[in-house]
Order: structure tokens, then sequence, then C-alpha cells
């Protein structure tokens, strides 16, 4: 199956006319990624026995014609917790745990029908923006294999971007969705913060991470986050609201709707192909009748700091529980109880989750706690009003996704105050909860630019119906790359 | 120099809600290892807390009764440690914003004077597990307890002796007891203290170092370390010496305290909100509701029964000591008894029965209605006062119906003028003599004539009546 070729609306169409049968579909789905991951190195695991399995009931009970997503293989971050199937959040720390529950994304995937192929690598405990901190191996870009995929959904978008899936879930804590679904000409979003329920997801910042969906297309993208969407009993953190269907009014287009662009996004840093590749977009979106106004967002710049420091102290509390107790990784030959919560932690956890650790915990120290974690605290109140404020006039904020496109394996992983930078037009958003697209919007020396759209809380439609005029009035989502996942 | 003492209190008290603070695992005491638990009590990864609205209200009734103002916007807070019964290495509570604060609670010292104590805050919390160290060499975790909710009733440092501390705790599980939220068991681990002692000289406007004692389990410990720490404090500042700041244990068999750490050796516990769960508001509305649900305190019993039904004070003390004797004595007189009757019962027999068997009273049989039915028929001679001894010994053993139990052992006294009549003529009719000495001033012959109509009933006859009866028959003959 030619996953360049197909959407999920023509492949359902295909199973529900019988072209091919669902194990038909899973079995090539599988061959494809034997081919093409040996080179990409997206999948952590792949879970074949049981999919084909699964693909083999659903062809005896039917495809649901109702159910667009019935029988079509998805792939899985590898920090949403998967029953009886590993889920490492690629850390040595639990190189090996198998869970013994699903997380609620999983259930409602198993609901709609999908099956899950494999779970997808990622910086550990998507801590980072290259997928470089992965414990178990270095996923490589599909437009150029010297190059990083973004992180830390990297896997999830590396595994979409080479056609290995149409689908994948990713997490998205700072832009981790985003900036992978940037650099690898795909689309990411990442919803509103209640808006998918969290249970499942492996803790990194419990105020900011957020499930979203990976997919090759706007619509694809829409009908994915329809599955997982809605209120969970098990997350109070989760929204009672009523989840619209996202694709309704997709194709309504922009005639009218208020753009703002924030000039704090074009500062230094940003590309210029990355700029120039933004404000051609701006123009796309004045042809189709939306207007376009500079705005500012003045407390976007104090971003970065403020989320390293929230990000992380949350962090340090929720990565307490690994101690080499009850689950995961314990360190051998131990001499008493503080050197198994020492020596298991030392060992079971690399450089930068330490790093954070570290940083969260200094945080959050009595003597730090005021100049640190609050103080962080009431600028991301700031940072929120800034958002507010635009949106009392604007329906939606349009900047690039991340300031350059996708760097070399190796370059920036020793320097982490630049790769922390990567995420300086990603972070805004999750501190403010708001929901954000990135999609395919031009080139610069081969590799793909992401434009990122921006939208009210729990406004995932207006997001989906821009994104949706951009992409049809544009041709970036139809490049093909020229390496790895060619069919 | 002389001292002045100044004790502070914090009591923690489990809940005995249905389901945990943040998991839907039983609360249940004595179980079988780690069998309440479930993914989130064990702090698996994915996990999320979800929050227990019963521990809220049971809360709020805590701090309702303690007089409290009800803080009506919560949030939550982690506590940040590591142990091995703590499995998510933090405990969510209410750092920032306590549930209820500004309550009181007046206490009873044994001179009788009373005295009000400030209750500064009362928050909910989360338990532990429990850790024990077996002697193969292995420590062993249970969960079972982790994630039970506790409320934390931190007293202002208004307690100025051993014995004050003593009467509040006293007075506090008593009231708590009443709520109904906790049945307060000491030796469960139900209700424990952390206790600070300082000493400073009388007059002085500053307080004095303290000393702090976690985790008392008794009242009589609580006491015992108070007053050591105090006689310990002052023989330092006596001595030129100076208090240092830290925790100590109470060590019982020698009635001394210990050093456990220093304050160097504190945990900093790196407060800050619970991002997994949102603050919740609590509307005037449901502060009502429970405010409705809150069952008669021990003060206004005692008031009822002492004003309302005449009951002694002393009494009325006893029969509200726990809220199980209160809530019986209450449905006993509500089953139609005579409330002086049911007291004495309930603080004589009743008592002296639990005593003896050391048992509660919700292990035996006995029902309010038994008891109140037992009652009537001694009031209304249905029974004697010898025989109700043994009917009381058979409803407190076994769940019989007095009345009929009474009946079909023919136990019921014979009291009917028509019956009794025939009886007495017969007897005086065969006694001619003691007539004749009864109408010559020997009293002596009545108590004759009484055996025999006694004899001729088994005893059966009704003591008062027989008398009645014989006196006017005697005046006819």
């Amino acid at each position: 199956m030619d996953y360049f070729k197909n959407d999920l609306a023509s492949i359902h169409d295909d199973l529900v006319n019988k072209k091919y049968s669902v194990e038909e579909l899973t079995k090539s789905t599988f061959d494809n990624i034997k081919k093409v991951d040996k080179e990409i190195e997206a999948f952590l695991k792949l879970d074949e026995e049981r999919a084909l399995e699964k693909a083999r009931k659903i062809d005896e009970r039917g495809v649901k014609a109702d159910s667009i997503l019935d029988g079509i293989g998805i792939g899985i971050k590898d920090n949403i917790v998967t029953k009886d199937l590993t889920t490492t959040a690629a850390s040595k720390m639990l190189e090996n745990f198998e869970p013994i529950y699903n997380a609620t994304v999983m259930d409602k995937l198993n609901d709609a029908g999908m099956i899950t192929v494999g779970k997808l690598n990622m910086d550990e405990f998507a801590m980072g923006s290259s997928t470089e901190n992965s414990a178990f191996k270095i996923t490589k870009n599909v437009w150029d294999t010297t190059k990083v995929p973004g992180g830390s959904s990297g896997g999830s978008a590396a595994a979409v971007a080479s056609g290995q899936v149409l689908a994948s879930l990713g997490s998205d804590t700072g832009g981790s969705i985003r900036q992978p679904a940037a650099f690898n000409g795909i689309v990411g979003v990442k919803p509103t913060y209640g808006r998918v329920s969290r249970y499942g997801l492996i803790a990194f910042a419990s105020s900011l991470d957020q499930i979203g969906p990976l997919t090759r297309t706007v619509k694809d993208n829409a009908l994915v986050l329809n599955a997982i969407s809605g209120h969970d009993a098990h997350d109070f953190t989760s929204s009672s609201r009523e989840v619209p269907d996202f694709t309704k009014g997709i194709e309504d287009g922009v005639k009218g709707m208020r753009i703002a662009v924030p000039k704090e996004y074009f500062g230094e840093g940003v590309d210029e192909d990355v700029a120039n590749a933004v404000k051609d977009a701006v123009k796309t979106f004045e042809s189709l009748g939306a207007t376009v106004d500079e705005v500012s967002l003045p407390h976007s710049k104090y971003g970065v700091p403020v989320y390293y420091i929230i990000a992380s102290s949350e962090a340090s509390s929720n990565l307490q529980r690994y101690d080499g107790i009850r689950y995961g990784f314990r360190a051998k030959d131990v001499k008493n109880l503080e050197d198994v919560y020492v020596r298991s932690r030392s060992e079971g956890f690399g450089d930068e989750v330490k790093r954070r650790i570290m940083l969260g915990t200094f945080s959050l120290s009595a003597g730090s706690y005021d100049a640190f974690f609050k103080k962080a605290a009431q600028v991301r109140t700031l940072i929120c009003q800034d958002f507010e404020n635009v949106y009392k006039d604007y329906d939606l904020i349009l900047a690039p996704t991340s300031p350059t496109t996708a760097y070399g394996i190796g370059e920036e992983i020793n320097d982490p105050v630049t790769m922390y930078m990567n995420d300086i037009l990603t972070i805004p958003v999750n501190l403010a909860g708001l929901p954000g697209m990135s999609l395919p919007a031009g080139f610069s020396n081969g590799l793909p630019i992401g434009l990122q759209l921006i939208a009210p809380r729990f406004a995932e439609s207006t997001m989906y119906r821009a994104g949706y005029a951009f992409e049809q009035s544009t041709d970036f989502h139809k490049a093909i790359p020229t390496l790895g996942g060619q069919n | 120099m002389n001292f002045e003492t100044t004790v502070g209190l914090e009591v923690h008290i489990e809940m005995q809600t249905n389901s945990k603070a943040y998991s839907p695992s039983p609360v249940q005491y004595g179980a079988e290892q780690n069998t309440n638990t479930n993914v989130i009590d064990w702090g698996y990864p994915g996990v999320l807390p979800e929050i227990n609205k019963g521990a809220l209200e049971f809360g709020m009734r805590a701090a309702l009764a303690l007089h409290c103002d009800i803080t009506q916007d919560i949030g939550f807070d982690r506590k940040n440690y590591f142990y091995p019964d703590n499995p998510k290495a933090y405990q969510i509570t209410q750092a920032r914003t306590p549930i209820g604060t500004n309550g009181w609670l007046e206490i009873e010292l044994e001179d009788g004077t009373k005295k009000k104590i400030g209750i500064r805050e009362m928050h909910v919390e989360e338990d532990a597990g429990k850790n024990t160290h077996n002697p193969d060499g292995y420590s062993y975790v249970d969960l079972n307890r982790q994630g039970t909710p506790l409320i934390e009733i931190v007293a202002e440092p208004d307690i100025s002796s051993a014995d004050e501390a003593y009467a509040y705790l006293t007075k506090l599980r008593q009231v708590i007891q009443f709520t109904g939220i906790s049945d307060v068991k000491m030796e469960e681990g139900s209700m424990r203290a952390d206790v600070n002692v300082s000493i400073a000289p009388i007059g002085s406007d500053k307080l004095g170092v303290r000393t702090e004692m976690k985790n008392l389990n008794s009242f009589e410990h609580v006491r015992k370390g108070i007053q050591y720490e105090v006689k310990r404090q002052e023989r330092l500042l006596m001595s030129g010496g100076e208090v240092e700041q830290e925790t100590r244990r109470f060590d019982e068999p020698s009635g001394e305290t210990i050093l456990m750490r220093s304050k160097e050796e504190a945990n900093d516990y790196r407060y800050f909100p619970e991002p997994d769960l949102p603050p919740i508001h609590i509307s005037d509305d449901w502060i009502e509701e429970v405010r409705a649900s809150i069952p008669e305190m021990p003060d206004k019993r005692r008031e009822r029964y002492t004003q309302d039904w005449g009951i002694p004070a002393y009494d009325a003390g006893v029969l509200t000591q726990t809220k199980e004797m209160s809530d019986f004595y209450d449905a006993t007189v509500a089953a139609g008894a005579d409330p002086k009757l049911a007291a004495n019962w309930l603080m004589g027999e009743v008592n002296a029965y639990l005593n003896s068997k050391q048992v509660e009273l919700s292990d035996t049989a006995l029902t309010p209605e038994h008891l109140a039915t037992m009652i009537k028929l001694i009031e209304d001679e249905t029974i004697s006062s010898k025989i109700a001894k043994k009917v009381f010994k058979e409803i407190i053993t076994n769940d019989t119906e007095p009345k009929a139990w009474v009946e079909s052992k023919g136990m019921v006294q014979l009291s009917d003028p028509a019956k009794l009549q025939p009886i007495i003529d017969k007897v005086l009719d065969n006694n001619e003599q003691s007539i004749e000495d009864f109408k010559n001033g020997k009293d002596r012959a009545i108590g004759f004539l009484v055996g025999q109509i006694m004899k001729k009933t088994r005893g059966m006859a009704n003591p008062k009546m027989v008398n009645k009866l014989l006196m006017a028959s005697l005046k006819e003959r």
C-alpha cells in the first residue's frame, strides 16, 4: 500500500469496497516498514502478530462503513502506555516495561477499529527536540538521513513522513509534535490542553503535556483527533466540553477570517527561508480572503526560560517514581535503600533527563522557589494574557513552527541552550494551553519548512479550516521524499 | 527561673471513606497485603489521581465540627520525598489552601475549668503505605493504606501543659468520632499526633526553640513525652545550654525522648501546585448540605440530656463518651423507654456487661428496641426486677424479642386481681391462725401469708398486687 498516494478516506473506501482486505493492508504495511525502517529507524517495537490477528477479526466482522478509521494502522509514540506492549519512553529506566493497562487514547483508537502497528522512537521521557536523546536508536530525517527528525515525537513524524503509516500519535509539551512535523513536512497538531485525556501518557510536565495526531494531510489529522478527544473520568484536567466533528466545515475556507502575525516570532535566530515561507503563506491567506495583521505578543521572549523552569520542576516530581522499587530498571549489587535509589536513577536515566531533574529540583527548592518556580508561573499568566488580548480581535495566529529546518545529527546535542531555543516558537502555545498545528509551507535546501497555526482554546475547528484551505491551495504536502520511503 | 510551656499539636486522622483519596481502591483495615491497590496506588507510569469527593466532604464535616471557616476555592499541592511506602514519591496535600481555617475546640480540664484551643488549619491529604522489616533481612511494602484519605488538624499554640494536650486530644477524638468520618482508633493507627514543645521564661513575649516528636499513637505517650521534654529543656536552659530545633522520638520503656534528626537533616519537600488536579470551588450550597449531614455533637447532646431529660451531668457525660453509646441511648428513648431508666440500665448493667466481656456495644445482640421493650415491661409491672435480670441476659446475648420471650417462658408476673384473689382466699381459708395473729398485731403473719401465696404461684405473683389484695382481704375477715 502506497501511503504517499492515499489518505484515510481513500483507504477506507477501498476496504469497504473490498479492493483489499484489512489483513492484506496490514501485511503490506509491515512489509514496507521492514524495508523502510532499516534506514529511518522510527520504530522501537513492532506489534505485528497482534496487528494481523486484529486485522483478521475486522475482516471477519466486516469493515464498518461509517467508521473511517476502521482497520487502518497507526503508530504510537512510546510514552503512551499500551497494555501488554512494551512501553519504554525511550529510556533504559523502562527498557522492558510491559504495562498492564491501556492509555485512554488507546482504548479510543481500539474502539474506532484502528490497529496499533508499533511503538515509535522519541527523546527519552519526551525531553529533547531531535530524538537523539533516545536510549535506543537515532531516528533519521527522511528528507536527508544525516539530519535529525526533530523531537521529541521524532519517530512519530518520521514514520508518517517516510510513508510507513498514515497516522501516528505523538505528545507535545513544548513543541514535540509540531516541530518534528515541520522538520518532516507533515501535519502535526497539539490540541487544546484538556481536549485529549492524558491518562496513560507517561508524564513529563503535567500542566503542558498533550497527546495529538501526526498525519500527511489536514483532514486525516482532524479524523484522528475526532477519535481520541473527549472527557475522561480518569483525567481531571480533561475538559467536559462537547467535542465537535473537526472535519465539519473544514472546507468552508478562510474568507473573512482575521489572522494575526506576531512580530516577535520573526526575531533573531529565525532563518530567512523560514521567514520568507511564512510571509508567502500570509499572501496565500490574503488571496483566499483572510485579513492578516501584525500583532505583538510581548512576553513571548520569556517563554523559553519560563518553560524550562516549569516543565523541569514538574518533571523532577513526576520522574521521582522511577526509583527501582516496583517496576523498571534496578541497579545491580546495591548496598542499601539509598543505593537502590541513587544507582538505579543514575544508571537508568540519560544525561538530558538528569539535567532537567536537577534544574527542576533546584527551581522548587526552599530558597529558590520564589525566584524561579513562582516567578515563572507569574510570567506564564502574562503570556496567556498576551494571547487573550490578540484573540479579542483575531481568529487565528500564524507563525513559523521552528526557527530553522532540520539540523544535522550530532550538531546541537552537546549544546543544550541552542537545542532549547528550537522550541522558542512553539513553547508559548503550551504555556497558554492553546491548540497549535504545524503544516508544510515550503522547502529550504530540500528540507521542509513548517507553518504554525495557533487558535484560541478549544477552537481547533478554526485551525483545521485554515490549515485545509492553505493545504488545498499549495502543493507542499504533495512532495514525496526521495529517500527511504520511496516505493 | 520559672518557665511557661507552649505545645503545638498536629493530629492526623484517617477517614473511613469507601474509596481512597485519589483512586477508586477500597479503604479497609486489615485486608491481605497489597490487595486494596491499583495502578494509581502503585504510582504506575502514566496514571493520574482522581479526586474522591467523599473525602473532601468528610474533611468539610470535620472542619465544620471544629468551627472552622471553609476555604471555598481549594487547590492541591505536591509534597515531595522518597520512601518505599510512598510510590509516587510525593504526597498530594493542601499546602496553600487548607479546607478549614480559624476554628476552635473547647477542652475541659480535670478541675472543671474550660479553655478554648484555636485550630489554625485543617487540610485533607493522603496516607502512605506501610513498610515492615522482617527478620529475613528484607523489608516489605504494603500499599493497602497508600492513598487513604487523612485530615491533618493543626492547633494554635494555645496549649500550655501536658494535661491540656491530653484533654485536647481526648476532646478532638470525641468530636471526630461523633462526625462519623473515622473510628479514631489509636491502636490501628487511624489517629496519630505530631507534638512540638517549647518553653520560655514566664512573661517572655518570644517563644522558645521547639523540639518535635512525630507519629505518637497514644495519648499517654503524648502526655509523658511533653512532661519529659519540658523537664529536659528546663534542665538545659538552667544549666546555661540551648535547646536545639530537632526531631526527637518518645521512647516508651525509658519514658525519655531521644534525638532522631537535627534541623539540618530535615527534608526539603519542594511543595508546588499539583498540576494533575484542577482547583475546586466549594459552593455555599455544598457547605450547607454537608453541615446538615453532621450528627449532633457531644456537647449539644449532653445539654439535651441534662436539661430536657433531667439526667445528672456526670451520667450525661458517660452517655456521650462515644457516638455509639449516645446514639444507642437516644434510640432507646425514642423507642419509648423512660430516659432515666434507660440511662440507669446503660450505665449500670450494660456497661458492666461490656466491661466484663471487653466488647463494644455493637458486638452484642442488644438493640435499643429490645432494651426499651424490657424497660417498659418493668415499668408496667409485667416483669419483676428480678426477672428483668434474666431477660437482660437473654437480649444482650441473643437477638430475642423480650415480650414474646417473657410470655413463652412464663415469666410474666401474675398481677390480675381476678386470678390472684381466689388464691389469696384459699391461703387465708387454710391459715385461720395467721389471720388471728395479724389481728392481734403480729405483723410477722403477713410475711408468712405472702410467702404461702408466692409458693402457690411459683413466685410469679406480683408482690405489690399481692400485698394490696391481701391487706384488703384481711380487713374483711
